[in-house]
């Protein structure tokens, strides 16, 4: 699974680096070092809402702090 | 508000803006017809003694908008038919200052017998004669004899330039490090660096709305002293609007080079910066012996790029600065094409009104990537100070001395002084222009304020510490 949150301008004013930070430790807790592999992109061109992270082919918008628990086990431990 | 400082620097963006605009509306053919008659109305002159000058002039303009003569390597060129053949050149006797003295002392040191003297004593310089050594302004007492060098020759620090066999400034590529001075000193407008905005364009439209691949926009950050007349965050909506799919500071790439030419510094003892391509390429065209001391990291420019194209292989890159020997740097083997084209500040104004962009109606946008170290890199002094801080961050031991130069005098000087062994510095930060970035030749306008903007937009960096900019980029992302 590729993971690739953005940290363009605009993400990046919002959090992007806390929820980098969080997608590693919530992966490496998870042990799954081996399957996901979390990058950079330079803007996915969603820059309205929150941090915009791209799992896989999909596109999920507004993560923030409070809400990432919720998104990683929806998107991705259950489908990985 | 004014836009630019010089009257040169406004007629070279109004031929690029209507190659742009042609450009933009699929229509490049038309552009030697309908340019020259659009920026040459006639039918009085109004810059050369007639309009078929003024007109011939800018289809040469027109060529070097699109691209310059391939033939020539350097991207700095002249316009021989625009060049005024300066007679200002070599040793001249002011006749005010000439107190016509008994002495005559000029006539005495001149080996050539170029000195004569008028019915009041006065001395005159036989042009014929002189081969302006410039003993006789030596021992005049008055200081009547200066040397009135063109303005093209007087901005070369590098004495690139000379006069041609036809008396028109000619350019020594081999001497030429690209930076511009001479393109902003020349009152005629006779020098002038090579434009890719041609490429930008068609990259753009190639990109169809960056659904093929992406094109991102990588600004250095002497931007922040440009486009006074609007508010940063509308340029950055302007460049969007261009048809750019993402805006990223050169700056994070300046926050990288901080870090990784700190760690190179201690272990080599003694670094020249390698930021400025024109500085590099001094050192390479002068001081053949350091140049193994020049610094292996890349330019912020390149350093970004490299990091983009490992996010996205298929992205085009621009680098949009204050610079023309970026233009030179981006097209060197070493750089292996990461970045696709550069323009300068003056190329992206003419870009914006070239699409009827106008920046001061846009919403603003946010353009954050980078900490105040990163950003400080547009004025002198600014990368020895990012140095000292990622010594300090990464809690290195060392000596580190820097000496800051900008302008190509002072870092001939440092240079000098290294190349003897006699430098006390351990670290030469070198800029070709006066002031750094901000007094870069593809700058819009240059002021003192400049600098002042650049360390207030520098403090306005969420990230405060050159570690929390790159910490995601250094050390948590595994290099795939």
């Amino acid at each position: 699974m590729d993971i690739n949150v953005c940290v363009g301008s605009s993400c990046h004013l919002k959090g992007s680096y806390k929820i980098i930070n969080l997608m590693k430790e919530a992966i490496e807790k998870n042990q799954l070092s081996d399957k996901v592999n979390v990058s950079a992109a330079f803007c996915l061109g969603q820059c309205t809402t929150g941090v915009t992270v791209k799992i896989d082919d999909e596109i999920v918008c507004g993560v923030s702090e409070e809400n990432f628990n919720e998104i990683f086990a929806e998107k991705v431990l259950k489908k990985v | 508000m004014r836009k630019f400082d010089t009257k040169v620097q406004h007629l070279k963006y109004k031929v690029l803006r209507e190659v742009a605009r042609c450009a933009f509306e699929d229509r490049l053919s038309d552009c030697y017809t309908e340019i020259p008659q659009k920026i040459v109305k006639g039918p009085k002159p109004t810059m050369r003694c007639c309009i078929y000058k003024e007109r011939a002039i800018v289809n040469e303009r027109i060529k070097i908008a699109m691209g310059g003569d391939k033939t020539n390597p350097n991207v700095i060129e002249v316009i021989k038919i625009a060049c005024d053949e300066c007679p200002i050149g070599g040793y001249t006797v002011s006749d005010d200052a000439c107190r016509g003295c008994l002495a005559h002392r000029c006539e005495d040191v001149c080996k050539r017998g170029a000195i004569t003297f008028d019915e009041n004593q006065k001395a005159h310089i036989d042009k014929e004669k002189c081969v302006n050594c410039g003993q006789c302004a030596q021992v005049c007492p008055y200081s009547a004899i200066r040397n009135n060098k063109r303005p093209c020759e007087n901005a070369c620090k590098v004495k690139a330039i000379s006069k041609g066999e036809t008396n028109e400034a000619k350019i020594d590529n081999d001497k030429c490090i690209s930076c511009g001075a001479c393109v902003y000193q020349c009152p005629f407008g006779a020098i002038v660096d090579k434009s890719y905005i041609l490429d930008v364009i068609d990259a753009i439209k190639k990109s169809k709305d960056n659904k093929d691949y992406k094109v991102y926009a990588v600004v250095a950050p002497s931007i922040s002293s440009q486009f006074s007349y609007a508010k940063l965050g509308q340029v950055i909506t302007g460049i969007k609007k261009l048809g750019f799919f993402s805006v990223i500071e050169a700056a994070l790439g300046a926050d990288m080079v901080a870090y990784e030419e700190s760690r190179e510094l201690l272990e080599k003892g003694f670094l020249t910066s390698s930021c400025c391509p024109a500085f590099v390429n001094y050192i390479e065209k002068n001081f053949p012996t350091l140049v193994e001391h020049i610094s292996h990291n890349p330019s912020p420019m390149v350093r970004i790029a490299k990091y983009i194209k490992e996010i996205d292989p298929t992205g085009k890159i621009v680098f949009i600065g204050p610079c023309t020997a970026k233009k030179m740097e981006y097209k060197k083997e070493k750089t292996n094409g990461v970045v696709d084209a550069v323009i300068t500040f003056e190329e992206l104004q003419a870009l914006f009104d070239g699409k009827d962009i106008n920046i001061e109606e846009l919403e603003e946008s946010v353009l954050d990537n980078a900490s105040y170290y990163g950003r400080i890199f547009a004025r002198s002094g600014g990368l020895a100070d990012a140095v000292t801080q990622a010594i300090k961050e990464q809690g290195l031991e060392g000596e580190f001395n820097p000496i800051a130069c900008d302008g190509i005098e002072q870092c001939r000087m440092a240079l000098l002084k290294a190349s003897k062994g006699v430098l006390p510095n351990n670290f030469i930060e070198g800029m070709a222009c006066v002031g750094g970035c901000i007094g870069g030749a593809g700058c819009l306008t240059h002021g003192e304020k400049n600098k002042n903007q650049v360390d207030e937009y520098g403090r306005e960096a969420h990230e405060k510490t050159i570690k929390d900019s790159i910490q995601v980029f250094e050390h948590e992302f595994p290099k795939k």
